[in-house]
């Protein structure tokens, strides 16, 4: 490098604080709830109190005359304007049997939630009164919650184009038989029921929508607490409103927290843009947290049996499973993709296991929707493999540390084809993060402390579970994605657009967008560094249709895998023509002029040359520009990259759990990721630490209760268990860097390992305490009662 | 007149109070939650709800010099009297240090939960000035946060009553933890 040229603080890898915070810590952040517009009304939903029934009639007659109540309206009034919402992932040949949920239920209703009528009124405090004017004749119909029980003979139909519920009937791998074989063939065989329980996101803030019609220029808009803006405007335009795409704009405020729960189409899009027009009000919808809980898309859900076989030596030989996947009462936006393509495909986790067989029956039953939450399908599989690690383990008489090492797809395997129909896994060394996590918490020491207690008869037994865990992330190649049957008829690619103003300011604008990891600090600090410009000149411009060119949004931590290398090409670009501009001004060859640190010049000559902020005054004031070359300086992006990346680690849980009580203490979680390069140390660490309490807390807390009468038990907070300060232990955290080849950063993506690791670590750590009882496998949660109830049948 | 229609058009109330130093008087249905009151009737739109059993504490106010979760008081139980908000911490363009420290220590990511937190956090150090970690933890169960983990938030708490301690256990220098720790990983 030219000794000349001021070198600027590199800000790639450094803990800058978070640009957004200082609105978010005063108040002063906008989120849906806090936008108000002139003349705004507001809706309420009348909801199904059953969760299968047949509508005889409803009258809204009484509602309408309540006080304060501009218009009162059910399935039959919006019928005809509104189609049901579209289902477009539709993986596993799901094709004949979609059953997608209309805005308001037309005859059924599918599940205790399900939107019946809407009122809308001056208030929400009016709206709300007149709901309970609103008379529903139901008569009611049998229920089935249960995703095994659904498929069984005489289970009661939910959709006549789905006998026996089902939706798809899907598999992967080697055909059975084979597998079959081999299992027969192997030393070990060991089998396992698991049920992965149905969790509820709980995102802070609840989802809203916000619409507003235009009656002078024909204009919808619509405020949505969304992590997809683009494809929510285009799904409302092109399939559910009918109205051409460019006369919708979609804007997502401050959005409180997706996890994933946010990624979908939901009844309120479409249907507050149709009050606004019917209505000539703009109509805000905000669901309260019951409504949250009844109806916004849930996760997880899967009931499983699982066949391994292996080697006297841990060798896995061979793995079947087969799974119940529970999608609820109608399909939700990207549903079948989450338990087939990104579940199914990822089962072989870090391993190499020459034969695999995965069947996933995905079904219909009177319960909320089913889709993508952190870490969507990948939970699911890790959970399962990781489970069965230590099942053969358990088998073997091995240790799971070691069953791990045996069957460690090897540095030098890489790309990797785990024979399942999943991309190539592109870089890991799996083996490493092992025992860097095993050094870290002093396994050996941990295992004397085990054998120890199990000799002295200690009340307080002591468990180590470890999880390896490998991810799929910056889910993107189109070629793949995007192929139907398979992915979801769209590609996933990403864009950006960079644009230096005439001042020498930056505006990043991207189709990616935040609800809480930080994009705009991020993605400033990738774009300092690269265009040499500095930190505070630099604005990131997300969430808001218009001005932003499409993109697919941020879920499957693909934000910065995908949309981040959209703005390194298109800074690329923008240097590109910088350079072509300053050859013409510094009258030399372009090939001559290097760009480096925010400056262009000719090599060895820096001192002569042009900055960022020269070049961007000239390119725009534009009377002497290279001949062909056009004013200004700005370049898009729309990246499609060549493979998706595959984050890894080692997460380590060590507890302790109270023979007499059934009481999990969490001693110590210590968490080694590889999320290939880190931009900002600090954010990372952050989305590591919450999706590690997300995992644990399904291990330990979680899970969405269903009666038998379809009425959700834990419709609350005060029910559904979602850690507070003192339910989670410190995170000790500590990486490895293997940089992904996928994209010129190298970097993996980070939203969601922590998620899916936590969970088989804490599992596996409780059953390890226990299972020299004679317990092998314990369902989630693990709450006091249920660890006690088995030490009980264990000490019988 | 009916119960029902006395029901269907209640009587609004006076009431007034100080919100962030202000004066404010209205009149108001009874059944008016203070948090809609602030929201609404204010405009302080700082003061978030995110559950509607009193569980999440992202509407946590002062009332009076006491926290209290905003979506459990009435208006009108709050009439006469002094309601800081959010919005009202700052005080001559400074954040507060709990606010500082919620910036200083990644206590955020979404940022829904966070003007309850930091109330709820503000109250726990006006009751124990430098509170172990397990009285933090212990000290901020009414408060959810779905994003963080809350080991950041438990440090953002721990920076604030280092400075309002001058000092305290905690090193303010910590920011850099992060840049050490990631010196040491990059090692391919």
């Amino acid at each position: 490098m030219t000794a000349t040229v001021d070198a600027p603080e590199r800000l790639v890898g450094k803990a800058i604080k978070r640009r957004e915070d200082p609105r978010l810590i005063t108040g002063a952040g906008s989120f849906l709830d806090d936008v108000r517009l002139p003349g705004m009304a507001h809706a309420a939903v009348l909801r199904s109190p059953y969760a299968h029934a047949r509508i005889r009639g409803i009258d809204v007659s009484r509602a309408l005359a309540m006080p304060g109540v501009l218009g009162v309206f059910t399935g039959e009034d919006v019928k005809d304007d509104i189609n049901p919402l579209p289902c477009a992932w539709q993986a596993g040949k799901v094709q004949n049997n979609v059953n997608t949920p209309r805005v308001l239920a037309l005859e059924k209703v599918m599940q205790v939630g399900d939107p019946v009528a809407v009122v809308v009124a001056e208030s929400r405090y009016q709206a709300e009164d007149a709901l309970d004017a609103i008379e529903v004749d139901y008569e009611e119909l049998p229920v089935v919650v249960d995703a095994k029980k659904a498929t069984e003979p005489g289970a009661p139909q939910l959709h006549d184009n789905a006998p026996n519920n089902v939706v798809m009937e899907w598999s992967c791998g080697k055909d059975a038989a084979t597998v079959d074989q081999a299992l027969a063939d192997a030393d070990v065989r060991v089998s396992q029921h698991i049920v992965n329980q149905r969790l509820i996101a709980s995102a802070m803030e609840p989802r809203g929508s916000i619409g507003r019609y235009d009656p002078g220029t024909g204009e919808y808009t619509l405020w949505a607490t969304s992590q997809a803006p683009h494809v929510h405007r285009l799904l409302l335009g092109a399939f559910i409103l009918g109205v051409p795409e460019q006369t919708i704009r979609v804007i997502a405020p401050n959005v409180g927290g997706g996890f994933g729960s946010k990624i979908f189409m939901y009844f309120d899009m479409p249907l507050v843009l149709w009050l606004s027009k019917k209505l000539g009000r703009p109509v805000k919808f905000f669901e309260d947290r019951t409504e949250n809980y009844l109806h916004t898309a849930q996760g997880r859900d899967h009931i499983t049996d699982v066949e391994v076989g292996a080697t006297k030596d841990g060798k896995i030989t061979a793995l079947k499973v087969k799974t119940w996947a529970n999608l609820g009462g109608y399909l939700s936006t990207v549903a079948p993709g989450i338990p087939t393509t990104l579940y199914g495909r990822m089962v072989a986790g870090c391993y190499k296991i020459p034969n695999i067989h995965v069947d996933v029956t995905g079904v219909y039953t009177n319960t909320a929707m089913v889709d993508a939450y952190r870490g969507a399908g990948r939970p699911e599989a890790a959970y399962l493999i990781e489970r069965v690690c230590d099942l053969v383990a358990g088998a073997t008489g091995l240790d799971p540390a070691e069953i791990r090492r045996r069957n460690f797809i090897q540095p030098g395997d890489f790309p990797y084809d785990t024979g399942i129909g999943m991309l190539p896994y592109d870089s890991g060394d799996y083996e490493r993060a092992l025992n860097h996590a095993l050094d870290l918490v002093g396994y050996q020491d941990l295992r004397a402390e085990q054998d120890k207690r199990r000799q002295n008869g200690s009340d307080k037994l002591l468990g180590v579970g470890m999880s390896s865990y490998v991810e799929v992330c910056g889910i993107a190649p189109s070629k793949w994605i995007g192929l139907p049957g398979e992915g979801w008829g769209a590609g996933l690619w990403e864009s950006a657009n960079v644009r230096v103003h005439l001042t020498g300011k930056v505006v990043v604008t991207t189709g990616s967008l935040p609800h809480g990891q930080g994009h705009e600090t991020t993605f400033a600090q990738l774009t300092a560094d690269q265009l040499g410009v500095p930190y505070d000149d630099i604005e990131v411009k997300h969430s808001d249709t218009l001005g932003t060119p499409f993109g697919f949004g941020s879920y499957g931590s693909r934000s910065l895998a995908v949309g981040g290398t959209a703005i390194y090409k298109s800074v690329e670009k923008v240097k590109e023509k910088a350079k072509l501009l300053a050859a013409h001004m510094l009258e030399a060859a372009p090939e001559d002029i290097v760009y480096e640190n925010g400056k262009a010049f000719v090599k060895g000559s820096p001192e002569q040359g042009k900055t960022i902020q020269d070049l961007a005054l000239a390119a725009h004031v534009g009377y002497d520009l290279p001949e062909g070359m056009e004013p200004t300086l700005e370049a898009t992006t729309f990246y499609d990259p060549p493979n998706c990346t595959f984050p890894f680690g080692t997460h380590v849980c060590v507890v302790e759990v109270d023979r007499n009580t059934g009481e999990v203490d969490v001693l110590r979680y210590l968490a080694v990721d590889d999320v290939g390069n880190v931009i900002n140390p600090m954010i990372v660490d952050g989305q590591l630490h919450g999706g590690i309490a997300q995992g644990l807390a399904q291990a330990l807390y979680e899970g969405a209760v269903y009666n038998d009468i379809g009425e959700l038990v834990t419709g609350t907070m005060n029910e559904y268990a979602i850690p507070k300060a003192d339910m989670v232990p410190n995170y000790e955290l500590d990486r490895t860097v293997t940089p992904t080849p996928v994209n010129p950063m190298g970097a993996k993506g980070a939203g969601e390992a922590g998620t899916i690791a936590a969970t088989p670590a804490v599992v596996n750590a409780v059953v390890d305490a226990v299972t020299h009882l004679g317990i092998r496998h314990l369902d989630m949660p693990l709450t006091p009662e249920r660890v006690w109830r088995s030490l009980q049948g264990a000490s019988a | 007149m009916t119960m029902t229609e006395a029901v269907a058009a209640p009587a609004r109330v006076p009431v007034q109070m100080t919100v962030n130093g202000t004066d404010y008087a209205a009149e108001v249905e009874p059944r008016l939650l203070l948090v809609h009151f602030l929201r609404d009737n204010l405009g302080l739109t700082g003061t978030h709800v995110g559950c509607d059993t009193s569980q999440c504490g992202a509407c946590v106010v002062y009332l009076n010099g006491e926290s209290v979760k905003s979506c459990t008081v009435l208006a009108v139980q709050a009439n006469g009297g002094e309601v800081t908000t959010i919005e009202g911490l700052a005080k001559d363009g400074e954040y507060d240090p709990v606010q500082q420290g919620f910036w200083e220590m990644h206590g955020l990511q979404c940022g829904y939960c966070t003007p309850g937190m930091i109330m709820s956090a503000h109250a726990l150090l006006k009751r124990i000035p430098n509170p172990t970690e397990e009285q933090i933890r212990h000290g901020l169960e009414g408060n959810l946060c779905r994003c963080t983990g809350y080991q950041n938030i438990v440090k953002a708490v721990q920076y604030a009553a280092g400075q309002m301690n001058g000092g305290g256990t905690h090193d303010p220098a910590n920011t850099a933890d992060w840049e050490r720790e990631l010196a040491g990983k990059s090692d391919s």
